[in-house]
């Protein structure tokens, strides 16, 4: 990174810094769904508390979103008061949690991910990034241990768990081509240093994945040619049903407090 | 007694901190040992409560029984020479 970096104007900051807090937040949330319904009360309290790592980088990310903007939105503002089309995160985010096992794949799917964004954003030229980056990687360390042993025991499992398992990666696997799939902002944010280059970030996701689906004894799908841009705020139709439920009370009792 | 329902379960013991030794914090269900360290993490260190975790199949304890408490623990009551309460321990010393 050349110390002549182009700077980026703070209106495209604010939405590369939402793309990356409303990953956290809409997955944050689909988790939160399994809450009281896990198969194992060991497993509530494991699904929970990756929600809420979750949800703690969400609070991060758009804070800072907030004040990069500067029109006076915290993060509740921001989390509780945007329509549908405001919303920037990939779509695999907001799939349905499905069975156990989709909801495993979908995590491992965005652990993955998140672990190689977070290891490259911790070097970011943006300082607040790099911070945010550096302490939420060690909570994706430890999210994609769980998540990839988990894919493991279901894939190398019983016939019954294998076969849900590959369903469910076929199912989600044309989502992740979105994660990758560079657009302007991405290139203006690796141009000037803030973010990662997104090939970058895909080739050592893929070596990452291919190791646990081999463990896993899964069959890679092949990729597709994606027709969704969630990053930029057209969104499938599940994400309205989570705001729904999510920016309820804020909508119906504003400015409530806990 | 293995239900092909329920996992096994495991006892875990905690170390609070470097230095200190590991304690029985309580138990949980698990399929393996390494799901076992994962929900031990999840369920009894999330307030910073420790720093290692050990994790024990449940049926490898073996206990004392208790019907046996009168011949295996009273014996000891009346012999309070065995109790080093005759020194005086510095101040310095915090986890003796």
């Amino acid at each position: 990174m050349s110390a002549a970096a182009p700077q980026v104007g703070s209106e495209a900051l604010f939405r590369y810094v939402l793309r990356l807090g409303d990953l956290s937040l809409v997955l944050g949330q689909r988790l939160g769904e399994w809450v009281g319904h896990s198969p194992a009360l060991e497993e509530d309290l494991g699904l929970a508390n990756i929600a809420l790592d979750l949800i703690g980088q969400a609070r991060m990310l758009l804070s800072y979103a907030g004040e990069i903007e500067g029109r006076g939105r915290d993060e509740d503002k921001l989390a509780y008061l945007r329509e549908q089309g405001a919303y920037f995160n990939a779509i695999l985010a907001e799939q349905p949690n499905g069975d156990f096992g989709q909801t495993i794949v979908r995590q491992v799917l965005i652990d993955a991910f998140q672990l190689e964004l977070y290891e490259r954003l911790a070097a970011s030229h943006d300082e607040r990034l790099a911070a945010i980056a550096a302490k939420s990687v060690k909570e994706v360390r430890y999210h994609l241990r769980y998540s990839s042993d988990w894919l493991v025991r279901l894939g190398d499992g019983t016939a019954e768990s294998h076969a849900r398992v590959q369903s469910a990666l076929d199912l989600l696997w044309p989502y992740t081509v979105e994660l990758f799939a560079a657009d302007e902002l991405d290139l203006a944010m690796a141009d000037s240093g803030i973010g990662p280059r997104l090939p970058e970030v895909q080739s050592a996701w893929s070596a990452r994945i291919e190791a646990i689906l081999t463990e896993a004894t899964l069959r890679r799908p092949a990729d597709r040619p994606h027709a969704w841009h969630g990053k930029r705020g057209q969104h499938s139709e599940h994400l309205g049903y989570i705001l729904a439920e999510m920016q309820y009370l804020q909508r119906t009792y504003p400015d409530a407090r806990w | 007694m293995e239900d092909k329902n329920q996992w096994p379960l495991y006892e875990v013991f905690v170390r609070a901190r470097g230095g200190l030794d590991h304690k029985h914090v309580g138990s949980l269900h698990a399929s393996d040992a390494r799901m076992a360290i994962d929900h031990a993490r999840d369920l009894y260190t999330r307030r910073q409560e420790g720093v290692s975790i050990w994790v024990v199949p449940s049926k490898a304890i073996v206990a004392s029984d208790p019907t046996e408490t009168d011949s295996l623990f009273e014996p000891a009551r009346d012999k309070i020479y065995r109790h080093p309460t005759f020194y005086d321990i510095p101040d310095e010393v915090k986890t003796l």
